[in-house]
């Protein structure tokens, strides 16, 4: 058995992580509603957190986990914002 | 060695869990059925990931990575449950209730589901 190849594995990761990349962008683009789309952006997150992660092991280089750890903040931010507007929307007081 | 196949089944394990997530979020009839599967499920997953990565890969500075880490784990359940309130008072449409609808009089809730296409400038002029 030849030695396990960290890099070459994250790479075949990157591309099966399509899958769930692309069935998140269909729930996108379906909708039907303001909070389908909300739930299929925090998907979206999950996704690209991971690709960032994988990156990092695919080219070596660490910074990439910073990339993930921005992406989620600003998920966190957007997705408390959008709540609030939704739900002011329809209780104007 | 050791350290290394450890890591890979944690990536292994990570991707799965993302693509089970997927598969709800595409496939689930409602938006809070989709929603607990793109909490938990991508929520685990990513975390999985994150940590395979950590203990795989040679990262200099690990230290973003244990903070994506936690904060994944503190803040998805909080914005879900954020998300999953300004749903039910904006009218989602509920599926696969059985008996009936058990937050009924309790929270507010619009008779018809939002309209697509309706702009935000009311809220934003209310301040």
């Amino acid at each position: 058995m030849t030695m396990l190849d960290l890099a070459t594995v994250a790479k075949v990761l990157i591309a099966a992580l399509a899958l769930p990349l692309a069935l998140a962008a269909y729930r996108m683009i379906k909708g039907p509603g303001y909070a389908d789309r909300f739930v299929a952006l925090d998907m979206l997150t999950a996704v690209v957190v991971s690709l960032a992660a994988l990156t990092a092991v695919a080219t070596g280089r660490g910074a990439f986990l910073d990339i993930g750890l921005g992406v989620a903040l600003i998920n966190f931010a957007s997705t408390c914002a959008f709540a609030t507007f939704l739900e002011r929307r329809r209780n104007p007081q | 060695m050791t350290r290394v196949m450890v890591g890979t089944m944690l990536l292994v394990l990570g991707v799965v869990f993302i693509t089970l997530a997927g598969l709800g979020v595409a496939r689930l009839p409602d938006v809070f059925q989709r929603m607990h599967a793109a909490t938990k499920a991508g929520g685990i997953g990513t975390s999985l990931l994150v940590l395979g990565v950590l203990v795989a890969g040679d990262i200099v500075q690990p230290i973003s990575g244990v903070l994506t880490i936690g904060f994944m784990l503190l803040t998805l359940s909080v914005a879900s449950q954020l998300l999953a309130r300004a749903a039910y008072i904006s009218g989602a449409p509920l599926q696969g209730l059985d008996r009936g609808d058990p937050l009924a009089g309790i929270l507010g809730r619009a008779s018809e589901p939002e309209d697509e296409g309706a702009d935000f400038s009311s809220t934003y002029e209310e301040g």
